[in-house]
């Protein structure tokens, strides 16, 4: 058995940049994990505002206070846009997971379909809510 | 090079036999949730924004309380294993593993905490 070479293997993530080209493949599939752990930020502030709720009038005004300001807007816009994109991402995924759209030129249309999709759709919640 | 013991040369090389039931429970949560965070979304918007009598008065009846229990359950246990697959990806060694063990812990304490102030709206 040959002994490992552990010198300076390249890794994938610190490639992106000078030596590999952004993609919509690869830039829409990042995108799903980067929201998919901010969409556990989101769920950590939510879980917040419910136990306030449940728990303490000051506390809760606080928490509800922050939320409803103009940053808790912003916020709460991003975090409704990650929550769809990473919906559509995954939905993405189940897709291809059934054998189908696994082909490039498809699967770089269903990326923009997510930029746009969740765009849309956030658009559509802040409306509708 | 050449001190190398076996364990050590096939360390991280092998299949952990693992991925698959990872993976598996990947495609059930995206598919629950695929169908369950528009309502949770528009639900919960609907009881966001008002004082905290009408948000207690909302969660209480049973649609919404529901919902929301199901949601925060099905959608932070898949937000862990999205974390998890981050650390597997960058995170490596002993920090790695502990960063694990943190996130797993972390969300056990958010899905226990959602759900006792779901309860204690309720009842």
């Amino acid at each position: 058995m040959p002994d490992v070479d552990r010198g300076d293997r390249p890794l994938s993530p610190f490639m992106i940049g000078p030596y590999y080209r952004p993609q919509m493949t690869s830039i829409s599939s990042i995108m799903v994990r980067i929201t998919g752990i901010a969409s556990l930020g989101t769920a950590t502030l939510l879980v917040l505002w419910l136990l306030t709720a449940a728990t303490s009038d000051g506390a809760f005004a606080v928490v509800d206070g922050l939320l409803r300001s103009f940053v808790g807007d912003v916020l709460m816009l991003l975090a409704t846009w990650a929550v769809w994109y990473h919906l559509l991402g995954r939905l993405r995924h189940v897709i291809w997971d059934l054998g189908y759209g696994v082909e490039i030129p498809i699967a770089e249309k269903m990326g923009m379909g997510m930029f746009i999709g969740a765009t849309v759709l956030t658009i559509f919640t802040a409306l509708a809510v | 090079m050449r001190f190398l013991t076996d364990r050590k040369r096939a360390e991280g090389l092998g299949s952990s036999r693992q991925g698959t039931h990872h993976h598996w429970q990947m495609m059930v949560g995206s598919i629950a949730l695929v169908l369950l965070v528009p309502v949770f979304i528009f639900t919960f918007g609907a009881g966001f924004g008002g004082t905290r009598e009408e948000v207690l008065a909302f969660f209480a009846r049973p649609f919404p309380a529901i919902v929301t229990a199901l949601t925060l359950y099905v959608a932070i246990t898949h937000f862990t294993r999205e974390a998890q697959e981050a650390i597997e990806d960058y995170v490596h060694g002993a920090t790695g593993k502990l960063l694990y063990v943190g996130v797993n812990l972390f969300s056990w304490v958010l899905i226990a905490a959602g759900l006792f102030a779901l309860v204690k709206i309720a009842l």
